[in-house]
């Protein structure tokens, strides 16, 4: 498998490699960790003309909390956040996530950035950013941007990223106190996408009710989305297992999976149901809640 | 296990002497196909059909031969003038490697770029344009086999239906009658899906033909380089390629598994090409047309009966199948077998009769056939009788054990005729079952599952007692193409005591350097490290069949030991001259001859060796070699029995197995650790189809599983940690007693993980669930059910 | 399609050479470099028989470039063994049986070696982790498991020895 020909260029600033793009709109595609672009090109799916390397741009590569949110850099590796002791203690679901990507080896170029850039609804970041209540802060030929996670999943592989952008940054809102996450993968093997996995993020009040709810499903819908009707049918409630259920019902059934070799979609929309109320679980676990 | 009776200095039979080959291997200096660079090289790519059945209606090269570097676009017109566009299968069928009218199935090779390097050629294959009308597809064989079905091999003039071979064994009448008058009978639709080897090398080949001396050299991933030789003689003697003017040599294999075994299109026409072009062509297969194009294994769809007494005394067998060969039979078959060995699938047990039947069709797929890693069809035959007795013994509310004890046969029974014909060598089938059971707690195991049953969990025991049939195979019934499946060896010692061994095989990572010498350090006492073994190479090597269906062992590895016993009878002679006694007054111990009665009167082997050279007896010719070509009186029946223990998750439906322990029984055991190395990697491969592995085609004949995206091969996570252990029965007629390992493993795991599900839902009414068991699959049952979490 | 002259530094020995923008690592590697010992098995990241240490950490080197190479440390299968002494983790899967056909092999031993550099004590659930990204089909991984496992032992017993002869 070899990919067609193409130039390649490795400018050293952000200035400079948004100017690249920008002069080539069409033909010009970022190469962050190339997990997922080398492998299209490979199997020649997607023609570039000119792949533009940030990976010479200092700077992208750092997970650090500030001004209460945490900051991972756009170029950050995966391996990196599974490695980080904040991660595993303070971000458990993003743990969980990162963990579940594909697969060790991969995970060593594979940045968090071209994992949400990708636009895949089969990637693991876009729920766990979304019930994370993420930023994704973008750079183009007019400065920066702040795209708010809900507003970034645009299509199947579209986002709200221009051609000329680059994604510099994610921000995760760092959770309040009596919050917990978890994300569940439903996995064929390891290195296999999602047959359904869902990511959880809840805040239990001082009383045990739960205050803030966020839950999301991958792979089982066109574009990633919040379950809008779950998370709202969770809150203000004392999670049981009753509760957990019924949001995992209502997130699945919201759901639009299409039929592949993971499963048909009654399959799949089941498995989002069992794996959302999985996910609440061990969330309002870590929550505290238990 | 016996001990063994050389030193580990001489590490003979029964070490488990670090393997002779791994020092090349963990230093990455292993020579494999595509390592191998010659000067002037080209590079081959293959334009593959994306449809099913598509008429061609024509090939445009003009934009491919324009990139700068692309030297030549060979097409079926091409091959057709030197009337090489079709070529024989194994099972002497017509394969084309060149289509000049129509493609038959998708990935099919449709035109091939040669070029100066391979990212040129990838190139060249983009660029041709190839305008295809599509033509009807029949992707199910029993939708093939109905009348009136479009005939798909209108190549064939005498071809009226799509039929590939019907082939029956054992009597259809006194079957019939038995199962008429039985108390009980259970009946199971069984389908073992399409699978592929999936070794983590592809094929590939470099063929070099020498324009002035009219020599061809082909490196090429083949199981059987001799075969290979022999039937380009064969096919391409009309264009002058000459028996002793080619040389194949199959240097290291990463992995073949029964899928180097077939001559793939790809080969012949790099072979073409290089002949044509007079330099080397390489041609290496990624992994999507290693997985699209290349053979298959099983496809069986096998109804599957059996007859019994209410007290579970097993009466008769009956099993009908329909068999999906693609658009030709490529079956790497014996030739009188077009079924493989199917008929073992009387199993472990005692019956009163047994029939079986089988159509074979064709279909708009891949062709193919291979083993996957067993004797030929031996894993069908196994899957379906251990399936079957499992759902007896469920009817009749009986253990599995024990209905498998009640109805094996006895050990007293050996040598055993089976029913379809064969002649069992040795066993003790209650010894592996009871010591299986033993080791893995059995009757715990049970009260664990009932007392998880009351509180709604799955938990599921599952058995598997196998009996292989390999070591292919006695000259008088076994040949591949007219050749008949000896092996051979060939020993060579030199003065100084070390020796060099050649043989007709060909290692793929079962260790032959290092256990065919251990063979040969038993019967002559040599250091196992001062024999250089060889194999692959057919200008050096004997000829042989090759190395597939465990046979390396019962035939190569046996006729090691013959050659080397004839060296030892000179050895004798020599000894005797040295020792001025006579033959008869000297016995042989491990390394050396001794007289008898004067202990310290006795020539090592290392001093016999230099004599040989050095002051031979008058009259007798110099040197110390002999070669030997073996044909077995029998085939070899390894058996052994294995349990697996699964949990289901009631909410995802997701199999987990816990625990699997493998008893197995190979006669006598050359090399521990390889065995065991060989039964680890047989289980996995055994795992990995009753879990994962499927080769699915939707109805237009598209691949489903075309890449490891989808074709899934399982990974450390998804791999149980294998517990083993052994009986020892010995073969009664093979020199060193020994049966062959290589694929009892993968036989005989499948119906024991299929087993342990069903065994888990069998209280709910399941009896029976096809592999591969998905997740998804399991969970329709456990809604069906109503258990699903 | 543009050229690009890079400088990769690999087993110790930087080489300088002109490649090809789309150029794979793996192939600069086997290719330019002649160092076989690197194997293509899958070409979608699933086998990691291409696997190589890049910077000390195991990448697939068949979905990366060579120019993404340029400037970098790449350690192969060829660079385990120093001074006629092999590593822990080439002695550990000769020990152990961890090999078979040799075709996973040195992606395997790669990915171990950077595993026990990570984490010089892994428990048996954390080697199976690390070498869930190298696919092999002849051993059952339960071989390369107790190889692993050799390794870390023998490690530790070298520092040990180290350590009391200084």
């Amino acid at each position: 498998m070899i990919p067609s020909s193409f130039d390649y260029v490795s400018p050293t600033s952000i200035a400079e490699a948004v100017a690249l793009l920008a002069r080539q709109p069409d033909g010009a595609k970022v190469l962050s960790g190339g997990q997922s672009l080398l492998p299209l090109l490979k199997l020649r799916l997607g023609q570039v003309e000119k792949l533009v390397d940030i990976g010479r741009i200092p700077g992208l590569e750092y997970l650090k909390e500030e001004g209460g949110m945490l900051k991972i850099g756009g170029r950050t590796r995966e391996a990196a956040l599974e490695h980080s002791a904040l991660i595993a203690t303070r971000y458990p679901i993003l743990h969980d996530t990162v963990r579940v990507i594909a697969d060790p080896i991969v995970r060593n170029l594979a940045t968090v950035g071209g994992n949400l850039a990708h636009g895949d609804p089969g990637n693991d970041h876009p729920a766990t950013m979304l019930v994370l209540g993420a930023q994704v802060v973008v750079v183009g030929p007019k400065g920066e941007r702040v795209i708010p996670i809900d507003q970034f999943f645009r299509g199947l592989f579209a986002t709200a990223l221009e051609p000329d952008e680059i994604l510099t940054e994610i921000r995760v809102p760092t959770p309040p106190s009596r919050s917990g996450g978890a994300y569940v993968k439903l996995e064929r093997k390891v290195g296999d996408y999602a047959t359904a996995a869902a990511a959880a993020q809840v805040t239990l009040s001082a009383t045990g009710v739960i205050e803030r709810a966020g839950l999301a499903l991958t792979n089982v819908n066109p574009v990633p989305q919040r379950a809008a009707a779950a998370e709202k049918h969770l809150i203000g409630k004392k999670p049981d297992a009753a509760l957990l259920n019924e949001a995992g019902r209502l997130a699945a059934e919201a759901s639009s999976p299409n039929a592949d070799r993971r499963g048909q979609v009654d399959y799949k929309k089941e498995m989002a149901r069992v794996l959302a109320a999985r996910a609440l679980q061990i969330a309002v676990d870590r929550a505290g809640g238990r | 296990m016996p001990q063994p009776r050389t030193s580990k200095e001489i590490s003979g039979m029964g070490h488990s002497m670090k393997r002779k080959e791994d020092p090349r291997f963990i230093r990455g200096k292993g020579n494999y196909v595509d390592d191998i660079q010659l000067p002037g090289m080209l590079y081959m790519d293959i334009v593959r059909s994306p449809f099913a059945h598509a008429r061609i209606k024509s090939i445009n090269s003009e934009k491919a031969l324009k990139i700068p570097g692309v030297l030549a676009v060979i097409t079926g017109e091409t091959l057709k003038q030197y009337n090489l566009h079709w070529m024989p299968t194994l099972s002497s069928d017509t394969q084309m490697v060149l289509p000049v009218e129509k493609v038959m199935c998708q990935a099919q090779e449709v035109a091939a770029v040669i070029a100066t390097s391979r990212y040129i050629a990838a190139d060249g294959v983009e660029a041709v344009e190839v305008e295809y009308e599509q033509l009807p597809v029949i992707v199910d064989p029993h939708k093939a086999l109905e009348p009136g079905a479009q005939v798909l091999r209108t190549d064939k003039k005498d071809q009226k239906d799509n039929l590939a071979f019907h082939w029956e064994a054992g009597d259809r009448a006194a079957t019939e009658k038995v199962f008429a008058e039985a108390e009980v009978v259970v009946k199971e639709e069984i389908y073992l899906p399409r699978i592929h080897v999936a070794s983590i090398e592809t094929c590939g080949c470099i063929a070099d033909f020498d324009k002035v001396d009219g020599h061809l050299t082909v490196y090429m991933t083949t199981q059987a380089p001799h075969a290979v030789r022999t039937v380009l003689a064969l096919v391409a003697g009309h264009v002058g390629l000459s028996e002793e003017k080619i040389r194949v040599i199959s240097p290291d294999i990463g992995g073949g598994f029964g899928g180097k075994v077939p001559v793939y299109p790809g080969y012949v026409i790099a072979i073409a090409a290089s002949v044509v072009i007079g330099k080397p062509v390489k041609w290496i297969e990624d992994r999507m047309e290693n997985l699209q194009a290349d053979s298959f294994a099983r496809d069986y769809w096998m109804t599957t009966e059996m007859a019994a007494k209410k007290d579970g005394t097993m009466l008769a067998l009956r099993i009908k199948t329909v068999a999906d060969h693609g658009y030709t039979n490529a079956s790497a078959n014996p030739s009188k077998f077009p079924a493989g060995l199917f008929s073992i699938c009387t199993g472990s047990y005692v019956l009163q009769q047994a029939f079986t039947e089988m159509d074979a069709a064709y279909t708009n797929k891949p062709p193919g056939g291979v083993a996957y890693r067993c004797s030929f069809r031996v894993t069908e035959a196994v899957h379906a009788v251990e399936r079957i007795v499992d759902v007896l013994a469920q009817k009749l509310k009986m253990d599995p054990a024990a209905i498998r004890l009640k109805n094996f046969i006895q050990p007293e029974q050996f040598p055993y005729k089976s029913l379809l014909g064969w002649e069992y060598d040795s066993g003790d089938y209650p010894k592996a079952l009871k010591l299986a059971m033993k080791n893995i707690g059995y009757d715990e195991l049970r009260k664990e599952q009932a007392e998880k049953r009351k509180r709604g969990e799955l938990m599921g025991i599952g058995i598997c007692s196998f009996t292989e049939i390999v070591g292919a195979g006695p000259s008088k019934t076994f040949d591949i193409l007219g050749i008949k499946m000896f092996d051979s060896a060939e020993i060579r010692i030199h003065p100084t005591g070390k020796a060099i061994a050649r043989f007709g095989t060909k290692s793929q990572g079962q260790a032959h350097e290092t256990t065919y010498a251990q063979i040969i350090a038993e019967e002559l006492g040599i250091p196992a490290a001062h024999i250089q073994v060889e194999e692959g190479d057919t200008d050096t090597a004997p000829y042989g069949l090759g190395t597939y269906a465990s046979r390396s062992t019962p035939t190569s590895g046996a006729a090691a030991a013959m050659a080397a016993r004839k060296i030892r009878e000179k050895a004798k002679k020599i000894a005797a001259h040295l020792l001025e006694c006579a033959e008869d007054d000297l016995v042989w111990e491990v390394n050396k001859f001794t007289v008898k009665g004067a202990p310290t009167r006795s020539k090592t082997i290392q001093e016999i060796a230099f004599a040989a050279y050095t002051n031979h007896p008058q009259g007798m010719e110099a040197g110390l070699e002999a070669t030997f070509y073996y044909d077995p009186p029998n085939l070899t029946f390894p058996f052994g029995s294995y349990i697996c223990v699964v949990d289901i998750d009631r909410g995802t439906g997701m199999v987990k197995v816990r625990r699997f322990m493998a008893v197995d029984d190979c006669g006598n055991i050359i090399n521990p650790m390889v065995v065991d190395g060989q039964i680890h990697g047989g289980l996995s491969q055994g795992l990995a189809p009753a879990l994962y592995e499927e080769m699915p085609y939707d109805e237009n004949g598209n691949n489903l599983a075309g890449s490891f995206m989808d074709y899934l091969v399982p990974t450390s996570m998804e791999t149980p940690n294998w517990e083993t252990d052994k009986t020892v029965t010995p073969c009664p007629h093979h020199p060193f007693g020994a049966k062959g390992v290589g694929e009892s493993a993968t036989v005989g795991a499948p119906p024991a993980i299929a087993n342990a599900v069903v065994d888990a839902l069998s209280h709910l009414g399941v009896t029976h669930i096809d592999i591969p068991i998905t997740p998804e699959r399991v969970w329709r049952i456990l809604k069906a059910k109503g258990v699903a979490q | 399609m543009s050229m690009h002259k890079i400088k990769v530094t690999v087993n110790g020995a930087a080489e300088e050479v002109e490649v090809e923008a789309r150029l794979l690592l793996v192939h600069h590697l086997r290719e330019n470099l002649r160092l076989t010992g690197t194997h293509i098995g899958c070409d979608t990241t699933h086998c990691g028989a291409c696997t190589v240490l890049l910077d000390g950490k195991p990448v697939k080197s068949c979905t990366m470039l060579a120019v993404q190479a340029d400037g970098r440390e790449i350690r192969t299968v060829e660079g385990l063994e120093q001074n006629g002494k092999l590593h822990p983790v080439q002695e550990g899967f000769w020990e152990k049986h961890g090999l078979q056909c040799g075709f996973c092999t040195p992606g395997m031993l790669m990915t171990s070696c950077a595993l026990l550099e990570q984490n010089p004590h892994p428990s048996e659930l954390q080697i199976r982790e690390a070498i869930s990204g190298n696919l092999c089909r002849c051993t059952g991984y339960v071989n390369i498991i107790k190889a692993v496992q050799y390794a870390a032992e023998k490690q530790q017993a070298q520092k040990e020895a180290a350590h009391a002869a200084a």
